[in-house]
């Protein structure tokens, strides 16, 4: 039976503005393309962080609420407490989830509430110009560690898959990335999972997807490609963690 | 056997499909799009199996295959 | 029907909160509004409605946002401190729009300060503590059964004006307990629709909430929208209550609890034969300076009295006609003005020597 690659249909038709070879791209297909192979658009509320993909609601063609930077688990846990039959998630980048929104994040996933997460650890602030994230990893160069990220400075970079993994309130962790046919393969699978997990009520899902970004990381998206596969996924390993 | 296109308007040129197409069969085009870049570009159509790869991969959605395989 | 019962101030705007048809409700403690987080705690899942105790009031406040992105009537409530740190999210609610209802049940401040009462928020309320051009409806009791009446009306005014409404109360209001007269029949406020919510875009092109807009001139065309609904509200929505007014010659200018105080002194004083009178704001934004004006024309003493060191005497002197004078006496930090000292306050007025 031939398989057609066509464009989601909760993905809209338009450019979007993401650098050359971002992995938020990648993603915001794989999160449209797992909700129309769920059929769940009409009820599907998505939350978007403050960051590159603070405008997501541009691209997804289903209701959208976007959070105060950090607060978006919050908003979320009262939109899926407020209508349980709705399909909720919250999309956001290393910053927002693991530096201001940390409290939030543990919060919402020690309560167990039944929500999906698209954790998208790309190592570094991109909106605001390649600072230093919690992900940041040792002696990496950003706009805030120019000489490289110093351990005795700036402390270790923040496995906070791994600290979730240990609430018992958190159904499931799984870390992916989209750097290779592979691995995206997978990625598609564990959105969807995440997703599949919320409408059986089974409760809080986060998928860590360690993503391209080749403008704030000083190198060409292929250069960007292999750093995540050879260096980044060493320390932020991949697999089910819960 | 598969029917691809591509976006020209909107690829970013990346290489990503270039990178990891299993039969290479993707390359830069020469001509700069509107925006000033070389795009990705098929090199044969009937080379091209329709495994998807190339849709997988690609940030900007440009790529569209109709009679591929699954893999 | 016609009930009456002994309730503290928190625990009536509880009651209040539920009967005005709120279904969500997000606190976390902090004295002296705890009894209303508690009330929230054991009469709201009872009642059909969510109840969570958040990491911290930021985190509440935000949940308020997502309830009222739902089109669930929410509200919140915490003391000076936690209030402080929900005005981030008070900005982003009436930047996105939303109806929502938030409790300040004043303490002593700045800092930590102390769980005594104060007025001491009152520029913070009004004058917007979170940032950009914004605006909450706020409205403060000065006694429990007002504290019940003015939460419902929150939630009427905060659906009617998709914005932020406040309830300044008080440690004095929150924790002392009056009679309460309801009627345990009247209806909630009409629900109003609502198409706007994130509900799933289903059979209607998807909703977005949000207060960001990226093209140049959005942001400037949206709070164009913004203030004229704000003007909407300065235009309908001025409460006062003025008394004693019979040949005034002196108005005492009093909110909340400050203002019960107030009253017993300018009765005190008409006994004597002083000509005094008693103007009282209920809606601290809109400030009703309409009507001050208006009294102002023929009355040219007033005299403020806030358990603060003068915060809405600004606004008393905002909106008084030229050649009307207006004194002020303050005491915060947990400290209240006693009735003795209100009136020596007001004997200075009416002789001249408080503008000496």
């Amino acid at each position: 039976m031939p398989k057609n690659y066509k464009r989601p249909g909760s993905l809209y038709d338009t450019a979007a503005h993401y650098c050359p070879g971002c992995g938020h791209g990648i993603l915001h297909r794989m999160v449209a393309q797992a909700i129309d192979e769920l059929g769940v658009r009409e009820k599907t509320i998505a939350i978007a962080p403050v960051g590159c993909a603070v405008v997501a609601y541009d691209y997804w063609q289903f209701d959208c609420a976007e959070a105060a930077h950090g607060r978006a688990l919050a908003v979320a846990t009262a939109i899926k407490r407020c209508q349980p039959d709705k399909l909720v998630f919250t999309y956001q980048g290393d910053g927002d989830l693991a530096a201001i929104g940390t409290a939030e994040t543990i919060h919402a996933a020690n309560r167990g509430e039944n929500l999906s997460v698209i954790f998208v650890n790309n190592a570094v602030y991109g909106m605001t110009g390649g600072q230093m994230a919690p992900t940041t990893l040792l002696s990496q160069k950003t706009a805030t560690t120019p000489l490289g990220r110093d351990v005795k400075l700036s402390g270790y970079p923040l496995k906070i898959s791994e600290m979730l993994a240990l609430l018992d309130g958190v159904y499931s962790v799984e870390r992916v990335s989209v750097s290779n046919p592979k691995e995206a393969m997978n990625a598609q699978r564990a959105i969807k999972q995440a997703f599949e997990n919320q409408l059986q009520g089974k409760g809080f899902s986060i998928v860590e997807v360690l993503s391209m970004c080749p403008t704030y990381w000083y190198k060409t998206p292929q250069e960007s490609l292999k750093w995540v596969d050879e260096i980044m996924s060493k320390y932020f390993v991949l697999g089910k963690l819960k | 056997m598969a029917k691809i296109t591509i976006n020209k308007k909107r690829c970013k040129g990346c290489q990503y499909c270039i990178i990891f197409c299993p039969k290479k069969n993707i390359t830069l085009d020469k001509t700069l799009n509107e925006n000033g870049l070389s795009t990705a570009a098929i090199i044969s159509e009937d080379n091209c199996t329709g495994c998807g790869i190339c849709y997988l991969m690609c940030p900007d959605c440009c790529i569209e295959i109709t009679g591929g395989i699954k893999i | 029907m016609k009930k009456k019962i002994l309730i503290s101030g928190n625990e009536a705007m509880g009651e209040a909160a539920i009967r005005a048809g709120c279904k969500f409700y997000a606190g976390y403690p902090i004295t002296p509004q705890n009894e209303l987080t508690a009330y929230m705690a054991s009469e709201l899942p009872k009642r059909g409605g969510i109840f969570i105790q958040s990491e911290s009031e930021l985190a509440a406040i935000n949940m308020v946002y997502g309830a009222s992105a739902s089109g669930v009537r929410a509200m919140t409530s915490s003391s000076s401190p936690g209030i402080s740190l929900k005005q981030e999210g008070i900005s982003y609610i009436s930047g996105a729009q939303l109806p929502a209802v938030a409790i300040n049940v004043m303490r002593a401040g700045p800092g930590l300060g102390n769980i005594w009462p104060a007025q001491s928020d009152y520029f913070q309320a009004t004058k917007g503590g979170g940032h950009g051009d914004y605006h909450m409806i706020v409205l403060a009791p000065w006694s429990v059964q007002e504290s019940y009446g003015l939460t419902r009306l929150a939630f009427e005014l905060a659906d009617r004006y998709r914005a932020m409404a406040m309830i300044l109360s008080d440690g004095i209001l929150g924790q002392m307990m009056e009679p309460l007269e309801f009627d345990d029949e009247e209806p909630m406020p009409a629900l109003i629709a609502k198409p706007w919510a994130l509900t799933g875009a289903q059979g209607r092109e998807p909703n977005i909430v949000k207060s960001l807009s990226i093209r140049f001139g959005d942001v400037e065309k949206h709070n164009l929208v913004l203030q004229k609904n704000f003007s909407r509200i300065m235009a309908k929505e001025q409460r006062f209550e003025a008394s004693y007014l019979e040949g005034a010659r002196a108005v005492v200018v009093a909110y909340g609890s400050m203002a019960r105080i107030t009253q017993a002194a300018v009765v005190n004083l008409r006994r004597q034969g002083k000509r005094v009178g008693l103007f009282r704001p209920i809606s601290l934004w809109p400030f009703p300076a309409k009507e001050l004006a208006r009294l102002s024309k023929k009355i040219k003493k007033f005299l403020v009295v806030e358990m603060s060191y003068g915060q809405m005497v600004e606004d008393v002197r905002l909106s008084v006609c030229p050649g009307a004078r207006v004194g002020f006496y303050g005491r915060s930090g947990g400290g209240v003005p006693t009735q003795k000292q209100v009136e020596r306050e007001m004997l200075k007025v009416l002789t001249n020597n408080k503008y000496a």
